[in-house]
């Protein structure tokens, strides 16, 4: 949505461009329209892609935007944000012909972006009669935006406190921006609201307001308050200028203009080797770093990044220093000037590092993405709530938590998915709730 | 290189392959480029008294995304003057004198306009004639066109009239919007033509504008019916051709094939069912000249392949069509799935499920792939699987040996055949014997 004409912002254009009309006909119609599909099977919030296929290559364009967000409220974001390759399209039979899947992703976005983005027609989707019924919501990311509709749609109040300014979460503020800009996300949710959702930004729970008031003042509550921030790694030097959490550094080249975050002349050093590693490296070399490195103890083989997002990063120039571990940031005047690592190599017992293997990479910005940490002391002020050993909210494939009036979904389950998981999450949760609600009548 | 080169009731081409007449053939500058890229012939946009055309004139059917499987259009005949038309003809005839250039005619019925129109024809230089008897759109509200082609004696009378001149082959163009395509062509014969060309374009209405509901081509908020032609329409030709190729009456009658021919294994089909040339032209009018490039060379390699020739390939497919009463009921086949090349997308298992016999089993396994299988006791061999199936030697129908000789409804009716027993043989003993046991208790 945001001007990408020029400059280092050009590197952003979409990765997942818009179908033209014909395009789209073509491969709507190329889709066999399986019966029994894999492709809605292998979705989480099970689309019917053969349905809403068809539909785009029938011209019954509402219909088609219809079926897909029915499904996932989220639909505009899925279309573009959701590893594909992995989900709906790893599991095409197209596969098995030797060719190339459905663009699922592609024609899902030609679908929704009309009705999300573009306003067009009358509402697909309505507020329910009113029941008289609250639910908080806290946090609005995927997780409780995906509740949050449902609940709407049903008749409830809900409300989703917000702590950050603008509501969306790691979906606004840490999806790669070639995938999807901030500016889409937000539009996203501004028809959301539409449905009767209410987000009230600037509004941490548990100091904005309070935990117990709020258990009193709903009917039930929802936790959709995903991860924290990546922590210091405990090196020496991680004081220093230009020693960063990677999603700070994401969602400043997504909010701030790309020349003022441009990092032409600069070297970068990303620590980690999972998606948001991967995507750093990316977004960096494409914000024009000289030297990008992905720094990553173990081999490749062993990294939690999709393949195809290594290849991306691959291809823009990444690289790859393997099996090799951080140990100290240098620098001169208080500012980065270089990493210090050391070999490592892998054992059975895990890995060991290498003696007098040491050497330095210069760089000027190290960004940490070696895992977000979890929300523990803020979970750990809800009586009687229970999280397991990693520090996961415990709960059923409903969301229900060993709390009565609680529900929760996404990231702070999960440990940490995909957009789509916390979307089908929260609407699974937004079920269970009801059935509670009405029950308790 | 098979020798390609034709001779359609006595008008030679280098091969069989002809511009049919419509815009194509608009003028002798296309026709030139037309000749250059390889046609064998072409039929002249036909000619008459001048006409006006509306301005929004064509309007297209796509399938699934596909462009143009039918094209309809409400264009009359030449709308050039008849003078300019008659130079070109004497023009091109004289760059290339080994090139089919027919002529299509069309005037009111009227004895002396006709004898004109043929002599001016055949004084330019053209090699033949087509009487288009056909165009089912505008010309025919004037008593022209399709409306001599639909009655049998008004044919046959024109026919005769353009007979008493010609010195060159007459071939009849004949209409489909007909019942009976058999009663035109015996006219056409008995008028004394030497070949007949069809299908003309069908009556149709293309589709409307979803914006304004206003039917296609919207001409200033109206439309009108025209004439429907293209990839769709070749089914319907070859069964017309077909029927008079088997005709008694019109055994042996030189035919012109028309009708949604887009490559060259149509023209084996047409062909192969009687036609000695083949007129081409929605294809042109979407892809241009340069089709008949790989049309000639498709069609040589194809009999190449077989060491056959092109008059041994003509109307090699007609013995082999028959009435349904003369079909061999005890041909048994059965659908075989290859689970070697099945990709599960089950639309076998739905459309025999929905659409058929009820005779594909489908489970989901446990990899999450569909695993699909045929209950040989209740399939009849129908091909609706094979025929939906995407993946190419996917499902095969395959011949079930039976200890039943050959049996026809005919001879089943008359008493000198026995019938194999079908799979819902079994079925309707099993319901039939469960009434039974059922009747007392009510
Ligand atoms: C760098 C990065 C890239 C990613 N890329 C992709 C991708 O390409 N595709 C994809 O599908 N997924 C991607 N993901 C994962 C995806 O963003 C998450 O799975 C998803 O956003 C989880 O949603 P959630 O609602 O559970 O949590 P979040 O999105 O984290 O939202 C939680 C919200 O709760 C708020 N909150 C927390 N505590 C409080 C409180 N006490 N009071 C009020 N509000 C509070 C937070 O401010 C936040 O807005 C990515 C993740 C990261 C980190
Ligand atoms: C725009 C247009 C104009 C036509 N004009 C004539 C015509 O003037 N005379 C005629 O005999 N047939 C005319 N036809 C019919 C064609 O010659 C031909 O019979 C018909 O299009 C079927 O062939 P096809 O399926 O290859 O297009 C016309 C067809 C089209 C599409
Ligand atoms: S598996 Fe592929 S071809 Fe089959 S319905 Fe899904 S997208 Fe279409
Ligand atoms: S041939 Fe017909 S009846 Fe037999 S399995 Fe296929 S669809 Fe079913
Ligand atoms: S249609 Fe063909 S590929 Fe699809 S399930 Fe049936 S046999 Fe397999």
């Amino acid at each position: 949505m945001s001007d990408k004409s020029s400059g280092v912002s050009a590197n952003f254009a979409d990765y997942k461009p818009l179908f033209d009309r014909n395009a789209a006909l073509v491969e709507a119609n190329r889709c066999l329209n399986c019966y029994d599909a894999p492709c809605i099977r292998a979705c989480p919030t099970s689309i019917n892609v053969p349905g809403f296929i068809k539909k785009i290559a029938s011209d019954n364009m509402r219909g088609s935007a219809r079926l897909i967000l029915e499904a996932n409220i989220l639909g505009a974001s899925c279309a573009r944000v959701c590893p594909t390759q992995e989900l709906c399209e790893g599991a095409c039979v197209l596969h098995d012909l030797h060719e190339e899947p459905i663009s699922i992703g592609r024609l899902q976005r030609y679908a929704t972006d009309q009705v999300v983005l573009g306003g067009k027609g009358a509402a697909l989707f309505t507020q329910g009669p009113t029941n008289g019924k609250k639910v908080a919501l806290v946090g609005a990311g995927p997780a409780s935006l995906g509740c949050a509709a449902e609940l709407a749609q049903l008749g409830y109040e809900a409300v989703c406190f917000e702590k950050a300014d603008q509501p969306g979460g790691l979906n606004s503020f840490g999806i790669a921006d070639y995938k999807m800009d901030y500016e889409t996300a937000l539009a996203e949710i501004a028809w959301v609201k539409q449905l009767g959702v209410d987000i009230r930004c600037n509004t941490e729970v548990g100091r904005d307001i309070a935990i117990d008031a709020m258990l009193a003042d709903y009917d039930a509550v929802f936790l959709g308050i995903g991860l924290d921030g990546v922590g210091p790694i405990g090196i020496p030097g991680e004081e220093l200028d230009g020693v960063r959490d990677c999603l700070e550094f994401i969602a400043e080249l997504k909010t701030q203009p790309k020349d003022d975050v441009s990092l032409v002349g600069k070297s970068v050093a990303v620590l980690g080797g999972g998606n948001t590693a991967i995507d750093a490296v990316t977004q960096a070399a494409r914000l024009g770093a000289k030297h990008v490195y992905l720094v990553y103890r173990r081999t490749q083989a062993a990294m939690g990044a999709y393949k195809h997002e290594q290849e991306l990063a691959r291809k823009d120039g990444g690289i790859f220093v393997m099996e090799a571990q951080p140990v100290a940031v240098l620098g001169t005047s208080g500012k980065v000037s270089g990493l210090k690592c050391t070999r490592t190599r892998v054992t059975d017992a895990g890995f060991e590092y290498i003696a007098g293997s040491e050497f330095v990479l210069e760089v000027d910005v190290v960004l940490r993405a070696t895992g977000q940490s979890k929300l523990v002391e803020f979970l750990g002020r809800f009586d009687g709530l229970k999280l397991d050993s990693k520090g996961r909210v415990e709960a059923d494939e409903n969301g229900r938590t060993s709390v009565e009036k609680i529900w929760t979904g996404g990231d702070c389950v999960s440990g940490g998915k995909e957009v789509v998981n916390a979307v089908a999450e929260g609407k699974r949760a937004a079920h269970s709730i009801h059935e509670y609600l009405q029950g308790a009548r | 290189m098979a020798d390609l080169k034709t001779n359609t009731a006595g008008i030679l081409s280098p091969n069989p392959f002809w511009l049919a007449s419509a815009p194509p053939t608009n003028t002798g500058d296309q026709i030139m480029r037309a000749f250059d890229a390889g046609w064998g012939g072409a039929v002249w946009k036909t000619l008459g008294q001048p006409i006006v055309n509306t301005w929004s004139r064509y309007g297209a059917l796509d399938i699934n995304g596909v462009k143009i499987m039918g094209l309809n259009n409400i264009e009359l005949i030449t709308d050039r003057p008849l003078e300019v038309n008659l130079r070109e003809i004497t023009e091109v005839k004289k760059r290339y004198p080994n090139h089919a250039v027919i002529v299509s005619l069309m005037v009111e019925a009227n004895r002396e306009a006709w004898h004109t129109i043929v002599k001016q024809a055949e004084d330019a230089g053209a090699d033949g004639l087509e009487l288009n008897f056909g165009c089912p759109h505008g010309m025919s509200e004037r008593g022209m066109g399709a409306a001599v082609g639909q009655v049998p004696e008004y044919t046959q009378q024109i026919t005769e009239w353009v007979k008493e001149v010609a010195k060159t082959p007459v071939l009849v163009k004949l209409t489909p919007n007909i019942a009976d395509i058999r009663y035109a062509a015996r006219a056409a014969k008995q008028g004394g033509g030497d070949g007949v060309s069809l299908i003309n374009t069908i009556n149709s209405i293309i589709g409307l504008d979803f914006d304004t509901l206003a039917p296609r081509p919207t001409v200033n908020g109206w439309g009108s019916h025209g004439g429907y032609c293209g990839p769709a329409v070749k089914p319907i030709a070859l069964n017309m051709i077909s029927q008079i190729g088997t005709d008694d009456e019109t055994l042996g009658l030189p035919i012109s094939g028309i009708g949604g021919v887009s490559s060259w294994q149509d023209a084996v089909e047409f062909i192969a069912l009687g036609s000695t040339s083949v007129q081409v032209c929605t294809l042109v009018m979407h892809y241009g000249f340069r089709v008949i490039e790989d049309l000639c060379d498709g069609l040589s390699n194809y009999l190449d392949e077989r060491n056959m020739t092109l008059d041994e390939l003509r109307g090699v497919a007609l013995p082999r069509i028959h009435h349904w009463k003369e079909l061999d009921l005890n041909y048994v086949v059965n659908a075989s799935i290859n689970q070697e090349e099945c990709i599960g997308c089950g639309l076998c298992y739905t459309a025999c499920e929905d659409g058929a016999h009820q005779a594909i089993h489908s489970e989901r396994r446990a990899d999450g792939r569909t695993f699909v299988e045929v209950m040989p006791d209740a399939c009849v061999g129908c091909n609706l699987c094979s025929l939906v199936c995407p993946v190419d030697n996917c499902i095969t129908m395959i011949q079930i040996p039976t200890d039943y000789a050959p049996c026809s409804w005919e001879q089943h009716s008359a008493g000198t055949g026995t019938l194999a027993p079908r799979p819902q043989d079994k079925l309707y003993a099993q319901l039939a014997t469960a009434k039974k046991e059922e009747a007392p208790a009510t």
